[in-house]
């Protein structure tokens, strides 16, 4: 018979038993985790007329926009080797796939406060949810970019089969800085309200609109961005350019790797005590 | 210990009164967490926080069911949050052995805008039940929540009971060991009730450990064996349930505040406290539902008064608002001079009342004007509990049975 005992003690006392136990409690969540996805995906549109194409509107106007201003002369961004159209629509997407991601982890978990409060269900659920989520959007949203591209005259080689593994990239990525921010972010509102505007922010220091500066002080705040060679790489492939920035691509992955092994464990030490301040 | 399946030694937990500093707190104590500092020997209050939970002990046995009483606030939720794991002890230990099943946010996960099908399936996978399972389980859960005909609408779109009861059709379908129900019984109609009390029957019978918070003392005293009552966070008192449920009822102290206890209307009777007497003629604070009672409440005239037509009113009710007895019959008082007084008395032979505490009040109206001339008003009686029977009234019923005597049987089952 399974026995639980509940000390003051911190969890993390015994380091050893913790990484039997997050792949139990992953698995005890996997069945949770889905099901909390289709109730979200399902939702998120349903009392919409125009559905799923709700997926790419905000990407479309972003693209409108900067067309404008681009062919307006406001401000001049640099050429392109892609037609600026599809530079910018694809990378307003993928950076979409990224910030959802950075956003999902306190958003949902948020969201299942009520929950959380009051029932005790393996929390990696929200998590794994939220990329599950993210996931679809951004499948739907690239099926999207990749027809548009074709509109556009682009047509994509062999290297195309490499996109789901630079999609995931950007999602984990974005999950892992996500996850960091969630238990400061669960006790503070600030975390969630500067966000956005960090994220704004953030956007125009990464290839979305802009392309990377050849010299100066810009170049370097670029390169130094971990979403830039994520988001260069996943453009490279599905444009069928050669990928640039392949190395960074790679470290830039398995950092991420590490960080999100400890986030996950941070972030399920945190969540008794983030409990009882959440509610009453 | 083998028998044992839920273990509370020395808990205790502190909460923070003010926002600020309790999300201060919240830093604090997850840097502990995250740096392997938080331990037992945290048992020092910071300031602006208070016990919550204070050194409670006790244990369930499989099949037991416990009682866990107490006032608002008194710390019962808190310790079953705990026993649930969801927050953790700030000192002691607590051992579950078993599955837990909780009984606390039915249709917790539920989303408004989906139908009743799909939060079935959300539902049951936040309880730990697998699609498969509730594959399996479908046609039962609907057939539990009788709500076959909305499955395909939106929850918004149905009333709170029914919405608790497609939550507790879910919920019905867990097989715990350990079983936590926080104030559920109070939700859906009598038929509804019925069934809720019966599953929680079958999982006794079935050898759950259960704990079950209520204000309800009739749900209490129907489930459970044992109880603990807290108060203030602190454990007043545990054991077999009707020693603790009493203990719980006769310290219920309301006091009205507000108002002044006498009143008159200035024509010059004036009523004082009154005062309760046993059959020996002693004053008693307390009485036995089956023993008489007298209630003595002395006057004063502060005027000259013609002798009247009276009609004495008695107000007896319980502090769940529940009337036993109000108008007497009129009768004739003689009056009398200014600075004269006298006293009022009611016999009562049996007082039948079978509440914790009765809040008496007994008046003078003219008759037939019905003006009310004074007024002696929340004097408290206690009443000592004689039997498990948590009735209102204790009314000595005879029972016999009939066997092969032929009447038609109207029932509804359910």
């Amino acid at each position: 018979m399974k026995t639980t005992i509940y000390t003051p003690d911190s969890s993390l006392r015994d380091l050893s038993q913790i990484p039997g136990k997050i792949v139990s409690d992953i698995k005890a969540a996997r069945e949770l985790a889905w099901q909390l996805a289709l109730r979200d995906i399902r939702a998120q549109y349903r009392q919409t007329l125009l559905g799923f194409l709700w997926a790419v509107f905000p990407a479309l106007a972003n693209t409108a926009i900067w067309l404008f201003i681009q062919s307006a002369g406001i401000v001049s961004v640099q050429d392109t080797a892609l037609p600026y159209a599809v530079y910018v629509f694809s990378g307003t997407i993928l950076w979409s796939a990224f910030s959802d991601a950075v956003n999902a982890p306190i958003e949902k978990t948020v969201a299942a406060k009520p929950m959380l409060a009051k029932i005790n269900f393996p929390h990696e659920a929200i998590i794994i949810s939220g990329i599950y989520q993210t996931a679809f959007n951004t499948v739907i949203k690239a099926a999207i970019l990749i027809v548009a591209a074709v509109l556009l005259g682009i047509t994509p080689d062999w290297s195309i089969v490499f996109l789901p593994l630079a999609l995931l990239s950007l999602i984990f990525a974005g999950t892992t800085i996500g996850l960091a921010l969630t238990p400061v972010g669960l006790l503070y509102t600030d975390i969630s309200k500067a966000l956005p505007l960090v994220m704004q922010f953030f956007m125009y220091l990464t290839p979305v609109v802009f392309t990377i500066p050849a010299d100066g002080l810009a170049k370097i705040v670029f390169l130094a961005n971990p979403v830039t060679p994520l988001i260069t790489v996943a453009r490279d492939v599905l444009t069928g350019y050669p990928p640039e920035l392949l190395g960074l691509f790679f470290s830039v992955n398995l950092y991420m790797l590490l960080v999100i092994g400890v986030m996950w464990v941070v972030y399920r030490a945190a969540m008794p005590i983030l409990i009882e301040r959440m509610s009453a | 210990m083998s028998d044992t399946l839920i273990k509370v030694e020395n808990v205790s937990k502190k909460f923070c009164r003010t926002l600020k500093r309790s999300l201060w707190y919240g830093v604090r104590d997850l840097t502990a967490e995250l740096t392997r500092q938080r331990n037992a020997e945290n048992r020092e209050l910071r300031s602006g926080e208070f016990w919550a939970v204070r050194d409670i002990s006790f244990e369930v046995k499989r099949g037991q069911c416990l009682g866990l009483i107490g006032p608002n606030g008194s710390g019962k939720t808190t310790l079953l949050r705990m026993l649930n794991g969801l927050i953790k002890p700030d000192t002691g230990r607590i051992t579950m052995r078993g599955r837990v099943g909780a009984l606390i946010a039915l249709g917790a996960g539920f989303n408004p805008i989906l139908t009743g099908r799909e939060n079935v399936y959300i539902a049951g996978a936040v309880l730990g039940l697998s699609t498969e399972e509730i594959d399996k389980k479908y046609a039962e859960i609907v057939e539990f929540s009788e709500l076959a005909e909305f499955m395909e609408t939106p929850v918004q779109n149905y009333s709170s009971g029914m919405q608790v009861r497609l939550g507790f059709a879910v919920a019905a379908q867990m097989e715990p060991d350990i079983l936590l129900l926080d104030e559920i019984l109070a939700v859906g109609d009598a038929r509804f009730m019925v069934k809720c009390i019966n599953v929680i029957r079958r999982m006794q019978r079935s050898g759950v450990a259960i704990i079950i918070v209520s204000h309800n003392m009739t749900n209490i005293l129907r489930f459970c064996d044992i109880g603990i009552y807290v108060k203030n966070g602190a454990l007043m008192k545990s054991g077999p349930i009707l020693d603790v449920s009493s203990m719980y009822m006769q310290d219920i102290e309301v006091t009205v505040a507000g108002h002044e206890q006498n009143v008159h209307d200035g024509s010059g009777l004036v009523m004082g406290p009154a005062s309760f007497l046993d059959s020996m003629g002693n004053s008693v604070d307390r009485v036995l539902p089956d023993q008489p009672v007298r209630i003595d409440v002395p006057y004063r005239l502060d005027a000259d008064m013609q002798e009247i037509q009276v009609t004495i009113g008695i107000g007896i009710n319980d502090y769940d608002g529940v009337y036993y007895q109000s108008m007497l019959e009129p009768g004739l008082f003689q009056g009398g001079r200014k600075g004269e007084s006298g006293v009022l008395s009611i016999a009562i032979d049996e007082l039948l009342a079978a509440s914790g505490s009765l809040i008496v009040g007994v008046s003078v109206w003219s008759h037939p004007e019905g003006e009310l001339l004074a007024w002696s008003r929340d004097n408290e009686i206690k009443v000592q509990q004689v039997s498990r029977n948590n009735g209102r009234v204790e009314l000595k019923p005879q029972w016999k049975i009939d066997h092969g005597k032929q009447e038609e049987v109207h029932g509804h089952v359910s």
